[in-house]
């Protein structure tokens, strides 16, 4: 269970990105986090495996507390939180399976790291994801060589292989072309039931966020406006989430507040 | 589907086993060898220790007594630069123009080609020492090494530029019916012309390093100065030199980046 | 009916405006001005700059035909040149590594190890082979070692410098990627740095063995190993046919030099 309760992220001296968040996400379900540019979606994801430091407020990942811990505590919990990236961030000029295998490197010693020497319960698991989700024959190639849905196939057993606890996806399908990333999505949604696996998952399409998603959550300027099941997300809800532009509205705010 | 594997090796940078071994083996079997057949004294070499000590401490502090022999120097280190840079930018040009497949015919093509080549691979070192045996000690050596120099770099830089002309622009000219010369002046020059500024500034900055150098073995500037200085043990002012030396390269180097980029 | 030029009065026409024929102007008269003072401030004996064709003329005529006798002994000291070029380049690449690191705004540790960096690169740089061959023969004593180390000491600022650039220049998202799954530094340099950085690194050792196979033909000229010896001993005997035979043997090396490192950087990028 992730539970963030009264989470602040303020970039400088401006005002805050995030504004006291909460938001609990329970058992293996799909959740989806829609909003325009700029209300904080990447922010939110980000604090979670703390690639951006929280301000203030508390993220308690399965009875870990996220926010206070440094260097080699950071980095186990980093292991339970897989993440996916709108670029794929892969390693080009590496081969898949060094790509996938770079998910364990938490896991194994420097000394196999270097050498490629990896155990061989992670090759198998490797192969077994690799072929679940269709990229076992390009285990020897070059992520380079990839088409762009084949890439985030790659980022997603990359990020599986860290056995993780909770699945964050950063916009996973934004790169890719609608058809392709319609076959992400349902890949992502099977594979959160059949790993029992909580998902994460910023997106800007939410027509794509209604069919995959079991819940909805919009954002709007740092603050979460809505948080239901997709059938609730109505056009009414829908103007809330995207009126405005971030830019006036905040001024806006900021008038109203003085 | 059971069975996955559960080995892999990462693809080897050379597939063929035999050849790849060869190769480790041999790399691994030739430094063996220059370490095992350097002629080394190593006492010789432990003694090193101690009289780097002493250069040191003969070094420090660096001493600018005798500055007027040090600006003397860089003075003329620096006319060498410039009449080397100007004599061996013009030079280049019309070697250059031998040089490039598209514009000259064969044998001539062969003959810049070769003068590039001789002219590149020999330090500018070397070409000092010829010169100062064929025309004497002093900065007319120092020159026309450095006219050598700039002629190997830039010629041959220009020659690529040239060979990446857009010939279309010729052929307008010849379908315009314009004789050669102006051909050249409306259709060839104007392509070059950018590449030929940033290639004479950045030669300038070279020559200006390279001058240092020359001097070492009796092609004037500031290397000269430098030479006589360790000759003497001077070590102090040697060192004082030297520091002049990498303040003006990183001057030198600093401005005539901030010019192409300029140019760019 | 009137032309365009008439109507306009624009019969004139010209490429620059009145602004850049002044600049351009300004520029050409500066450099003249440089040549000019140059020209008429060096200390050149004019007679000997008539003479010099004649020279050069007369010199290389002594040079023909060259004179093989000790080609042995010349292509066995040419070998010996080679591997000092190959030795210190090999060096010189191993510790430019650590250099690049902690030069590179990205990777190193604090302000304080990259200005470090910074100063060992900038040292090495602007210091010329035959300036560190000097002080090395000072202190090792004339020879083959100095030779090495002068190479590998100017080598390294080379090297360290463009790598240092290519690792500024990375792709940062892997190492963000990284970062998420929760890898150590290391792993994450071994992992989404190296493999970044790889081809720049191949690419710049083999244009440094290239360079360095020129420097360390006149190492031998200051005293610190290598074919410049050879050369120097010929000419300081005014056997002009010998030197001829080493210098046609250092074009040799410098071309079959070049066609080898054409060939690795085919073979390997």
């Amino acid at each position: 269970m992730l539970k963030i309760t009264d989470l602040v992220k303020r970039y400088g001296g401006g005002d805050p990105v995030l504004k006291d968040l909460d938001l609990t996400i329970e058992g293996e379900s799909v959740v989806s986090i829609i909003g325009s540019s700029g209300a904080g979606k990447s922010t939110l994801l980000r604090c979670i495996n703390r690639l951006v430091e929280p301000t203030s407020g508390s993220i308690v990942l399965n009875g870990t507390e996220l926010t206070k811990l440094r260097g080699r505590e950071l980095r186990a919990a980093r292991r339970k939180i897989g993440m996916v990236f709108q670029g794929f961030n892969l390693v080009d000029r590496l081969t898949v399976m060094e790509n996938v295998q770079s998910g364990r490197l938490g896991y194994i010693s420097l000394w196999a790291a270097v050498m490629r020497r990896y155990p061989k319960k992670d090759i198998r698991r490797a192969y077994e994801l690799m072929e679940r989700v269709g990229i076992a024959q390009y285990a020897n190639t070059r992520a380079d060589q990839l088409s762009g849905g084949e890439r985030q196939r790659v980022g997603v057993v990359r990020a599986l292989m860290q056995e993780p606890e909770i699945l964050l996806a950063d916009e996973p399908t934004a790169s890719l072309d609608p058809k392709t990333s319609e076959q992400i999505m349902g890949l992502l949604r099977d594979l959160a039931s059949e790993l029992k696996l909580p998902v994460l998952i910023n997106i800007h399409n939410v027509t794509e966020a209604k069919e995959y998603t079991d819940r909805i959550v919009g954002m709007r300027y740092g603050r979460i406006i809505f948080d239901d099941l997709p059938a609730a997300l109505d056009q009414e809800a829908m103007d809330r989430i995207y009126s405005g532009s971030p830019h006036v509205d905040r001024g806006a705010e900021l008038r109203e507040a003085s | 589907m059971t069975s996955r594997p559960d080995t892999w090796r990462r693809p080897p940078f050379i597939a063929n086993p035999v050849v790849r071994w060869a190769v480790y083996l041999g790399v691994l079997a030739y430094f063996a060898w220059v370490v095992a057949t350097m002629p080394i004294d190593w006492t010789r070499a432990a003694q090193g220790i101690e009289r780097a000590g002493r250069i040191f401490g003969g070094a420090f502090p660096p001493s600018y007594e005798r500055s007027g022999l040090l600006i003397d120097g860089f003075l003329e280190s620096l006319k060498i630069a410039i009449l080397a840079t100007a004599g061996g930018v013009a030079l280049s040009i019309p070697i250059a123009f031998m040089s490039a497949r598209n514009i000259a015919p064969l044998p001539v093509f062969y003959l810049g080609r070769a003068i590039i080549i001789v002219a590149r691979s020999f330090h500018p070192v070397i070409v000092a020492i010829i010169f100062v045996k064929a025309v004497g000690f002093g900065p007319f050596a120092g020159v026309l090494t450095l006219v050598v120099y700039s002629v190997g770099f830039v010629a041959k830089m220009l020659a690529e530029r040239i060979e990446e002309i857009d010939f279309g622009q010729v052929e307008a000219m010849r379908a315009a019916g314009a004789p050669y010369a102006s051909t050249l002046i409306y259709a060839i020059f104007p392509q070059i012309m950018p590449r030929q500024i940033g290639l004479t500034i950045y030669q300038l900055d070279s020559n200006l390093r390279a001058s240092a150098v020359v001097g070492i073995v009796g092609a004037g500037g500031i290397g000269a100065t430098l030479a006589n200085a360790f000759g003497r043990y001077d070590y102090d002012f040697a060192l004082a030199i030297t520091i002049v030396i990498v303040g003006v390269i990183l001057i030198s180097e600093g401005v005539s980046g901030q010019i192409r980029k300029r140019l760019a | 009916m009137s032309s365009i030029a008439e109507q306009f009065g624009r019969e004139d026409w010209s490429r620059h405006t009145p602004k850049q024929k002044a600049r351009r102007f300004a520029i050409f008269a500066l450099s003249a001005l440089a040549i000019l003072w140059a020209l008429g401030s060096i200390e050149i004996i004019w007679p000997w700059v008539w003479g010099a064709p004649g020279q050069m003329g007369d010199l290389f005529g002594r040079m023909y035909p060259p004179d093989p006798t000790n080609l042995g002994t010349i292509l066995r000291v040419l070998l010996e040149t080679v591997n000092i070029a190959t030795f210190a380049t090999a060096l010189a690449v191993v510790m430019s590594l650590p250099v690049a690191y902690i030069a590179a705004q990205n990777t190193t540790p604090n302000r304080a190890t990259l200005w470090l960096g910074r100063l060992i690169l900038v040292t090495s740089r602007s210091v010329n082979t035959i300036i560190w061959a000097l002080l090395f023969v000072a202190i090792f004593g004339p020879g083959i070692v100095a030779g090495i180390v002068a190479i590998m000491f100017r080598s390294i600022g080379f090297v360290g410098k463009l790598l240092g650039e290519a690792i500024e220049e990375i792709d940062t998202r892997p190492v963000e990627a990284l970062e998420a799954t929760g890898a150590s530094r290391f792993k994450i340099i071994v992992y989404a740095i190296v493999p970044q950085v790889m081809p720049t690194f191949w690419a710049v050792s083999i244009l440094r063995w290239d360079i360095n196979l020129r420097e360390s033909t006149v190492l031998g000229l200051v005293g610190a190993g290598g074919i410049g010896i050879i050369l120097q001993g010929a000419i300081d005997t005014f056997n002009w046919p010998e030197a001829a035979t080493v210098l046609l043997s250092i074009l040799a090396l410098v071309v079959l030099g070049e066609i080898v490192s054409a060939f690795l950087r085919r073979r390997i990028l």
